[in-house]
């Protein structure tokens, strides 16, 4: 027997609202969270806007101790921390006791990397033969796991505490590893999530790659415009986003709100075969991810309402329309609704899937379809594969039942994932 | 220097790596930082950090290996203020 899967909690830090409320009113609103960043311009990035939580530290003081803040220099974590414990807390879910862990809760929160600032300085540190003034924070911070294992000890889980890491797929693939966990019983909820560091360090290797735009530094709001014909590369972004995952027995029985119900999904990869390299996606392979995940919960492609895409910014947003096209096989006035987070929060990489879970189920859960900002002028070839309607380019208030969210990583990685908005009073199960 | 000013200071650098205030406002000689004062084991580098910036002096990983409770940490500094001082 296999259990029913519902989201109970949400938690998010974005570069457009550091929490759930504000969060939920700039995906409305379609409010930028893009800046221009002084500390990028001095360092000479070509690309000098960035999308960075703000986070003060009154805020800080509620989530971590006075110790913990002490040589915290892991915006990754902070971010992490945060995201994770306005899920629970969202969830009505209590902090463990602190005798017993609680062993049917988990936690899978993934990242890319964790604490590039603080592995700078400690690395300038050792350098300069200061190895013993390290302290005892550096590696807590600095491995990946930091952010799971900082949450499980804040909340006390004693069901499978890990990071999972596949680029930009991170967020939707932690998603789906805590839903098969659930469904497969060997957990009764579980915290999913990820993260990804702010600044410099991080962002650097996408600067160099030229895979950020560099034509709107005076124009920071305007600079990430998913499935536009100005596209001109991603902006960098960086937060988290948090669900909590629970048996749909178990959440009724506590008498939980019930966001979203997951239907089921798919995590493939395209083998850097065919057109896929470690940058670009193999078509075929993001097609089968899309076609599985829709196998594997049971949807038939006429049944999507909603599209949620990856839809970065960059000359391969044609690509995934067409993808989605050919996965689905539907296209012009039939293609679903579709929209993308990242012209408002940029492109904030390993967080990327997990901050638009969070989007995606507040407008199943909530009856909107948030607008597509930045896409004035819609790119000509992916008008000619879909309707400019379905691309809405204002907050659509709208009830729908099915929607269909997707990542893709480097590394050809894919990850698809189906939501379904939950009726109260539904008491069946299986 | 004093014994009870030595032991003030080291009260007050070891004070945001313990919760259990009550036994801090004892604290005295016979204190041990893990058992008593119940400071995470990992932080005990970090309190030796911040001995050797207060008073200025290096303490090497023997002494460190000593360094558990209140009056082995006494005797350390104490030791290593008096080799400054002959320097």
């Amino acid at each position: 027997m296999t259990n029913r899967v519902v989201i109970t909690g949400l938690g998010v830090v974005s570069p457009n609202g550091a929490d759930l409320g504000q969060f939920r009113h700039a995906l409305k609103n379609g409010l930028s969270g893009i800046r221009h960043d002084p500390q990028l311009e001095q360092l000479l990035f070509s690309c000098q806007i960035a999308g960075k939580p703000v986070i003060d530290e009154a805020r800080l003081s509620q989530y971590f101790t006075e110790l913990e803040i002490r040589n915290l220099d892991s915006t990754g974590i902070v971010y992490g921390v945060i995201a994770g414990m306005d899920a629970w807390k969202d969830a009505g879910l209590e902090i463990a006791d602190s005798e017993v862990p609680d062993w049917e809760s988990g936690t899978v929160f993934g990242t890319g990397t964790s604490g590039i600032d603080k592995f700078r300085s400690a690395i300038y540190k050792l350098d300069n033969l200061e190895i013993r003034k390290l302290g005892s924070t550096v590696v807590a911070q600095t491995m990946a796991s930091g952010v799971s294992a900082l949450l499980a000890g804040k909340i006390g889980l004693g069901n499978q505490v890990t990071t999972n890491s596949s680029a930009c797929a991170t967020g939707t693939e932690s998603v789906l590893m805590a839903y098969e966990r659930i469904k497969n019983g060997q957990a009764t909820i579980m915290l999913a999530g990820s993260t990804s560091d702010s600044g410099p360090y991080i962002w650097g290797g996408f600067d160099a790659m030229k895979v950020c735009t560099y034509k709107h530094n005076g124009n920071p709001e305007k600079g990430s415009r998913p499935m536009s014909e100005t596209a001109s590369g991603f902006v960098p972004g960086s937060g988290a986003g948090a669900l909590v995952l629970e048996s749909l027995e178990h959440a009724l029985s506590r008498g939980a709100k019930i966001y979203a119900e997951i239907l089921g999904g798919n995590v493939n990869a395209g083998g850097q075969r065919g057109t896929g390299t470690m940058t670009a996606p193999n078509a075929q392979a993001v097609q089968r991810c899309i076609v599985s995940a829709l196998a594997a919960s049971g949807v038939n492609p006429t049944e999507i309402e909603v599209i949620n895409g990856h839809l970065t910014a960059t000359s391969k947003d044609t690509l995934e329309i067409e993808n989605w096209v050919k996965a689905l096989g539907r296209s012009g006035k039939d293609f679903p609704y579709i929209n993308s987070v990242k012209g408002m929060t940029g492109h904030c990489i390993s967080a990327s899937g997990s901050i638009e879970c969070v989007a995606s189920v507040l407008q199943i859960s909530e009856g909107f379809i948030f607008p597509n900002i930045n896409c004035e002028d819609l790119h000509p070839e992916i008008e000619k594969l879909v309707d400019p309607l379905q691309i809405p380019r204002v907050c659509l208030e709208r009830e729908f039942d099915i929607l269909i969210k997707a990542s893709f990583g480097f590394g050809d990685v894919n990850a698809c994932l189906l939501l379904k908005r939950y009726h109260h009073g539904e008491r069946s199960i299986n | 220097m004093e014994k009870e000013a030595l032991i003030s200071a080291i009260k007050e650098i070891v004070s945001p790596y313990t919760e259990d205030k009550t036994t801090l406002e004892n604290i005295s000689e016979e204190t041990d930082f893990i058992t008593d004062l119940k400071v995470n084991s990992a932080n005990l580098v970090d309190i030796v950090l911040d001995i050797e910036e207060k008073f200025g002096i290096e303490i090497d990983n023997d002494s460190m290996a000593k360094m558990l409770n209140v009056k082995a940490a006494m005797e350390i500094i104490e030791a290593k203020l008096a080799e400054n001082d002959r320097k």
